[in-house]
């Protein structure tokens, strides 16, 4: 009886008796949610564009802002820097392109995805070799990002939240909507859905894949890039791969791989189930579970849903 | 040579029947309410306009889609769904449009995975590769050699299937489906891009199937020689829905099978 | 020359399904069976057999392991470290609390219960296909490394959360534990992957290996012909995960000597899974030469470059490992997807037709 006390009613009574500790909970978890959102909003731009499940993402953030910290630290100005970062950016969607994508074109897909394996390997050795290894501060204030904290009396107690947060909110917002107009209503937004339909059949009406894929991998590094400064203004820049990555892996299944709306749903999902199940639920089984409470969540969806919340069914014929 | 599962059948009795069978993906009607039988021993040919519900029929009966209505009585067993399992227990094999070939694998483990139906060494004998395990794998050995020398495939027995020749592929499909021992053999579109020779060859090993096996053939084709010479009795379907049953002859100046190819003049 | 198959005939099914069915390979398993039993016991220094030798034989049967599973089911799992560790806990649990009985017994238990959990891990892989199913054993691998800290019972509520292996002995050797030699411990090891080997080359030339590669290639065909997808998947993950169990046992009792939970981490599930994509999938030789490159190469950096008068920092040799393993990956998932084993059996052809070009 104490047991099912524990589990099916305390937590609840905890959130009811300290509701300001339960919304700065839930604040924490859909911040952290839009994080995982924007790495989810990178991987669906590739896919769906271009097929490809693009596991190196996770690095490419973190590649991203140790490109902008360590060219600041080398005495750039923050924002030529910045500039400077989204070169080195499209210089590596152009390198990937042409080294791995190209050769692979009409593999199966799952060789693509071990080919991003490789490649996320490779992009972890190289920057540790460029930058070291060793944990980096984000150039947060030379950015003009804002700091500090707005708190609130409310609720009985004390609500505090991050501008920081805020502002990453917001400008996640802008970018997936964005994003999304793109992707429906332009030209090159068609294009690049018909190429994630069928790589010879874009072909075949015109569309240069090679261009479309530089497009692509260009624009989900400016997202890493974006992600990379949020991610790492809150939290150092590390190569903490299995936080960054990994984590947009459930995001993507609750979400879809192919629809932004999707991995905004997803990571939010995640975020906030994570937080709120650590906090209440944690302590009852020691602690730290948010290592793996995404995965498992994700996994219990897919054996209900298998092609996640926005998927496409998929049909098989023989 | 009969396959596990039901009583037996006499040649000429009606080996499997579908009965007011329709089935639909997400909105698409591909079978509505269709009906017809297939006689033990016969060569029974299903023809029709690209998008008739041919290859959706097939699947049907080998339990691949389950249909909204309707029921399959095989072997004197009705059901309302078919499953893979059931109709490979029962005796049903088949090949594909499209060569369902395992690419990874040779011609010979390809027809040999055939086989698996009949393959009941435990687990603990595969891990030593002896006794009944080693026995059953020669034994089936046997098998499958006769049935790549009725095919004439012996060179290409060690060859990994995705480097062969279309026709090839087809003949090692045909093979694989024939390692099952099937009572029915249902085969979509068999002579599928294959030149003359290559369909001459093909007609031949479907009527030696028949003949020498007693395996009754259920064939999809779009060669209305092929289907005229070889088969028995013939089904048409057209959008879905039969139009036409019967021997080649009488199906041949049924005028709506004429109209449904043709077009009909306005 | 040296290669030809010219006369030899066989006369029986059997003899042409054996597993080394040319005189020469025959031939060449005995010779490399020798040396690995009698030449280098003998003759090799702790060093080369300690840092070395153990190490590539037990990963190459975790390779082995993960190779059924992925290699010839198609079943991609990223989960490969947990289940190790299973293997390598379950072991320690065993013996500690009944530390009479036999290690290897509570070797070869161990691989069982990593069996089992492979089996529940395994279950989601009945409605979930391709990269979803590899998500899934994320899944597996972040909650077992959770459970392999946060569940005390498992390392006998030690303070620093790590496991030491006792001494053990096997007729009245001592083989486990810090007193054992380098020697003994490589050769129990090599007995066991000899042996599992086998087995696993007996399996996939049989019935069940044709089942699996056939799930793997096209699933729907493989189930219209009988072959029943569930019970197949969970027999790949359950001699995958009893393969891996058992390498990961003897990781930590016959070479590590004690572990903690960050030695099972997905950093491992990763270098087994390029180990068997540089490998070969679907091939046990390329299990064994993915090992050997993917573990041979921090080494090879390690030492060669000083003796080219290139000294490098141990941190640089960890960056141009991880630089070089990521660009061999691309590089043979390009070239040669069928990496290494696929290589060696064109070595191979060639040497069947040599000194003539073709």
């Amino acid at each position: 009886m104490d047991i099912l006390y524990k589990i099916f009613l305390d937590p609840f009574v905890q959130m009811g008796t300290a509701p300001d500790l339960f919304v700065q909970t839930l604040w924490e978890g859909v911040v952290g949610g839009m994080l995982y959102a924007l790495i989810a909003l990178g991987f669906v731009l590739i896919f769906k564009a271009s097929g490809v499940f693009n596991f190196a993402q996770g690095i490419m953030v973190v590649f991203a802002a140790l490109t902008l910290v360590g060219l600041y630290n080398a005495g750039v100005p923050a924002f030529l820097a910045l500039g400077l970062t989204i070169a080195v950016m499209f210089a590596l969607a152009f390198a990937v392109e042409r080294i791995v994508l190209r050769p692979l074109i009409n593999q199966p897909d799952i060789i693509l995805f071990m080919a991003t394996f490789g490649l996320t390997y490779f992009l972890i050795g190289f920057g540790e070799f460029v930058f070291g290894g060793d944990p980096k501060v984000m150039i947060t204030e030379q950015l003009y990002l804002p700091k500090g904290t707005i708190t609130y009396k409310a609720l009985g107690g004390v609500v505090s939240l991050q501008k920081l947060d805020i502002a990453a909110a917001v400008i996640a917002s802008i970018m997936v909507a964005g994003l999304a107009v793109f992707f429906s209503k332009t030209r090159i937004g068609r294009a690049l859905r018909a190429v994630a339909d069928s790589h010879s059949a874009a072909l075949s009406v015109g569309i240069s894949l090679e261009q479309i894929w530089v497009i692509v991998w260009f624009a989900a590094g400016l997202v890493a890039l974006v992600t990379g400064i949020m991610w790492g203004a809150r939290s150092d820049v590390s190569f903490a791969l299995d936080v960054i990555a990994l984590k947009a892996l459930p995001v993507l299944i609750l979400g879809g791989l192919t629809s932004i709306p999707g991995a905004i749903v997803g990571g939010l999902i995640i975020g906030v189930g994570e937080k709120l199940w650590e906090f209440y639920w944690g302590p009852l089984i020691g602690g730290g579970t948010d290592s793996w409470f995404a995965f498992v969540l994700a996994l219990v969806f897919l054996l209900f849903r298998p092609q996640g919340l926005f998927g496409e069914r998929i049909i098989e014929r023989v | 040579m009969r396959a596990a599962g039901g009583p037996d059948v006499a040649v000429g009795d009606v080996l499997l029947s579908v009965e007011n069978v329709s089935l639909s993906f997400g909105g698409v009607r591909a079978v509505s309410d269709v009906s017809f039988d297939i006689r033990k021993g016969e060569i029974r040919a299903i023809i029709g306009p690209n998008g008739a519900g041919k290859t959706s029929m097939l699947n049907v009966i080998n339990g691949f889609y389950q249909p909204q209505e309707g029921r399959i009585t095989f072997k004197g067993q009705t059901r309302a769904k078919m499953r893979p399992h059931d109709a490979a227990y029962g005796g049903i094999a088949r090949t594909f449009q499209n060569v369902a070939l395992f690419r990874g694998m040779t011609a010979l483990d390809n027809i040999m995975a055939g086989r698996t139906l009949k393959m009941h060494a435990s687990f603990f004998w595969q891990l030593l590769r002896y006794g009944p395990a080693l026995r059953e794998e020669v034994e089936h050995r046997e098998h499958v050699e006769e049935i790549i020398d009725f095919l004439k495939i012996q060179e290409i027995r060690r060859v990994p299937v995705g480097r062969l020749p279309y026709g090839l592929q087809k003949r090692v499909e045909l093979g694989r489906a024939l390692a099952m021992e099937p009572e029915l053999l249902l085969l979509d579109e068999p002579m599928a891009g294959m030149n003359l020779e290559e369909k001459e060859d093909m007609s031949r090993f479907v009527l030696d199937v028949n003949d020498h096996y007693g395996t009754t053939i259920t064939l999809i084709e779009h060669d209305m020689g092929v289907v005229m010479d070889l088969s028995d009795r013939v089904v048409v379907l057209d959008h879905g829905i039969k139009i036409a049953d019967g021997t080649p002859d009488e199906v041949k100046r049924n005028q709506a099978v004429i109209g449904a190819y043709l077009g009909v003049a306005h | 020359m040296l290669y030809r198959e010219a006369g030899q005939f066989k006369t029986n099914y059997a003899t042409d399904q054996a597993i080394f069915p040319i005189l020469q390979d025959r031939i060449g398993i005995i010779i490399i069976l020798f040396i690995a039993f009698v030449v280098i016991p003998l003759t090799g220094n702790d060093f080369f057999i300690n840092a070395i030798m153990t190490p590539f034989l037990i990963f190459s049967l975790a390779a082995i392991g993960l190779n059924l599973l992925t290699g010839y089911t198609g079943l991609l799992s990223l989960g490969t470290g947990a289940f190790m560790g299973v293997g390598a806990y379950a072991c320690y649990k065993l013996t500690t609390v009944f530390p009479n009985v036999n290690i290897i017994i509570w070797v070869i238990a161990s691989g069982f219960v990593s069996a089992a959990v492979g089996v529940v891990f395994g279950l989601p892989s009945l409605r979930i296909k391709g990269f979803y199913l590899a998500i899934a054993t994320l899944a597996a691998q972040f909650f077992l490394e959770w459970c392999f800290i946060r569940i005390p019972w498992l390392y006998n509520y030690n303070v620093s959360a790590a496991i030491e292996v006792p001494q053990r002995e096997l007729f009245g050797i001592i083989v486990t534990g810090p007193r054992a030699t380098a020697g003994t411990r490589y050769v129990i090891v090599l007995t066991f992957v000899v042996i599992m080997t086998w087995m696993a080359s007996n399996i996939v030339r049989g019935r069940i290996g044709r089942m699996w590669m056939a799930v793997r290639d096209m699933d729907i065909a493989a189930e219209l012909m009988g072959i029943r997808l569930l019970p197949t998947k969970l027999l790949a993950f359950a001699v995958s995960s009893f393969y891996c169990g058992v390498a990961g046992a003897l990781l930590v009792f016959l070479w590590y000597g004690g572990a903690e939970s960050t030695v099972f981490s997905i950093n491992e599930s990763f270098t087994v899974l390029f180990m068997i994509i540089i490998g070969g999938l679907g091939s046990l030789l390329g299990s064994f030469l993915g090992s050997a490159l993917i573990y041979i190469l921090p080494i090879i950096l390690r030492f060669v470059p000083p003796q080219l008068g290139l000294p490098l920092h141990a941190a640089t040799v960890e960056h141009l490992t991880f630089m070089i393993t990521g660009a061999l990956i691309v590089f043979f998932l390009i070239v040669e997807p069928a990496g290494l084993a696929r290589l060696w059996q064109i070595v191979k052809q060639k040497l069947r037709v040599w000194p003539f070009p073709y």
